[in-house]
């Protein structure tokens, strides 16, 4: 290895992404014609904001075209201390885009010795994400969803992608993959106002919960396994993940309730248990 | 045509270190040591924002004296380093050795080949798993290292300062006290330092992840006061 210093006119600056490819030019778009479509796949994200904060949660499956690849995949991320990348699509690409926007993140911080706004690490995310166009173009798109606390703002803050590297801001929640439907739905029904973070949490799981009962490449809790979805916060004290035992306990919780609708012995007087089953 | 003079190799070499001793010594000093749970780094810096001491890698941290300019330019070069070898291999195999050798060969270089010498010395500190594992690399202008472990000095005035330090080193010290004493040996008898002065920072293995934390303002008062004068 050999020290990295450039000429001023060359310097990469504190920018990681350009850096390594100065350094070690990345391999071009795959050709065409090995690209398989049965890669595997990441599905279901989604991030929902708070009274103090964002809520983002995926479910662990990873399929590769009707097969299941992975039970315990990971897709919720911490990008720094103050916020969160959760992925859908094709895992390999997307996976190797989260850890270079890791390393940016940090690398930015240590080069100029303090970080960039929320605003400045979505717009990165966003670059990166259009820099994979050629290889979405052939069907490996990549589709991050990016969420973290604001602290010129002091808000929670969520932005969402599109393939081409657009960059939208969400002004509530937002979900995304083969699941995000379904998923977006139920937010969309139980969502208010300055919830607490277990509500929050609550309705990340139930949304999860209903993506994986419609789409068969999302997963649901297995309480055999031991694998529930990864559920991650973050608010003005950092990035925090919900321990695996709150979420069991959380689910618990929901499919008696769900149970007890069905049986019409619901004990709930108020809300009606969204998702219930209609029969 | 006028003929080149003739100058011994030996002479070259002795006017570019004395050039860069001197370039080093109008700088301030600075000290790295090892404390009961990791190593600090201090250093007498009046700049607020230009700092001397910064964060490598989750265990690595850089200080350096002499020109500013140039050991920034190093400080960049090793994030850089790190951070791509990092990425290309695991976080687990960044290691300060390999970084200091390649710090100690771009000096030596430089000093060998290049019109001017770099006016800078470099410490690149690493918390090991163990207080034996810890390790500091002292580079100095000419690409000597030496690898210390428990402390190091660097700039004009380190054999004075080394000496104080050794008669005030107490092993296994708590933090306080390290900051205390580094201070006095750092300001000498005839000074006193204040919190405006200095800059501070550690590497500490209850951080985290990333071990590197500066410590600042009321916090470095605080750590001062508790410290005490150390007696001399």
């Amino acid at each position: 290895m050999s020290i990295y210093l450039f000429p001023a006119g060359e310097d990469p600056g504190a920018s990681f992404a350009e850096l390594i490819q100065r350094v070690r030019p990345a391999a071009g778009p795959l050709p065409a014609d090995r690209v398989h479509l049965d890669m595997p796949h990441a599905t279901t994200i989604a991030a929902l904001r708070f009274s103090s904060g964002v809520v983002m949660a995926g479910d662990r499956r990873a399929t590769e075209g009707v097969s299941i690849a992975h039970r315990a995949m990971e897709k919720v991320f911490a990008a720094d201390r103050f916020s969160a990348v959760a992925i859908a699509g094709t895992a390999g690409p997307a996976i190797e885009m989260v850890r270079l926007f890791q390393t940016q993140l940090e690398h930015y911080e240590k080069v100029e010795g303090t970080t960039l706004s929320l605003e400045g690490k979505a717009n990165q995310l966003s670059q990166m994400v259009r820099s994979h166009l050629p290889m979405a173009m052939q069907g490996l798109a990549v589709v991050p969803l990016f969420a973290g606390w604001d602290e010129l703002r002091k808000v929670g803050r969520i932005f969402t992608y599109d393939v081409t590297g657009g960059r939208y801001e969400e002004a509530d929640f937002h979900a995304t993959g083969s699941g995000g439907r379904d998923a977006k739905t139920t937010i969309k029904l139980g969502f208010r106002e300055g919830m607490s973070r277990l509500e929050a949490v609550d309705l990340a799981l139930e949304a999860l919960f209903q993506a994986a009962d419609e789409d068969a490449a999302t997963g649901g809790p297995d309480p055999v396994r031991g694998i529930y979805p990864i559920v991650a916060t973050v608010g003005a004290e950092g990035f925090a993940t919900v321990p695996d035992e709150e979420i069991a306990a959380r689910f618990a919780i929901y499919l008696d309730r769900r149970a007890e609708a069905r049986r019409g012995t619901g004990t709930e007087g108020g809300r009606p248990i969204t998702g219930g089953d209609p029969s | 045509m006028t003929m080149p003079y003739y100058v011994a190799p030996e002479q070259v070499m002795k006017d570019r270190a004395e050039y860069a001793q001197k370039g080093i010594a109008r700088g301030r000093s600075l000290i790295g040591v090892a404390y009961d749970a990791g190593i600090l780094l201090v250093a007498e810096n009046p700049a607020r924002t230009l700092h001397k001491i910064s964060e490598i890698y989750d265990r690595i941290a850089f200080a350096g004296v002499g020109k500013y300019n140039e050991f920034d330019q190093l400080r960049v070069a090793g994030i850089r380093h790190a951070d791509t070898k990092g990425y290309a291999y695991s976080r687990d195999d960044v290691d300060a050795r390999s970084l200091a050798n390649l710090y100690a060969q771009h000096l030596g270089q430089v000093f060998t080949h290049e019109m001017k010498p770099l006016e800078v010395e470099i410490l690149v500190a690493e918390l090991g798993p163990t207080p034996e594992a810890n390790r500091l690399y002292h580079i100095a202008y000419d690409g000597t290292v030496v690898d210390e472990q428990r402390s190091t000095v660097l700039g004009g005035e380190a054999d004075t300062i080394a000496a104080r330090l050794e008669r005030a080193f107490v092993e296994g010290w708590g933090l306080g006290a390290a900051i205390a004493a580094c201070v006095q040996c750092l300001a000498g008898p005839e000074r006193t330092l204040g919190v405006g002065d200095l800059e501070v920072a550690i590497l500490h293995s209850g951080n985290g992840r990333r071990a590197f934390r500066r410590i600042e303002g009321d916090e470095l008062a605080g750590l001062l006061r508790e410290g005490g004068p150390t007696a001399e």
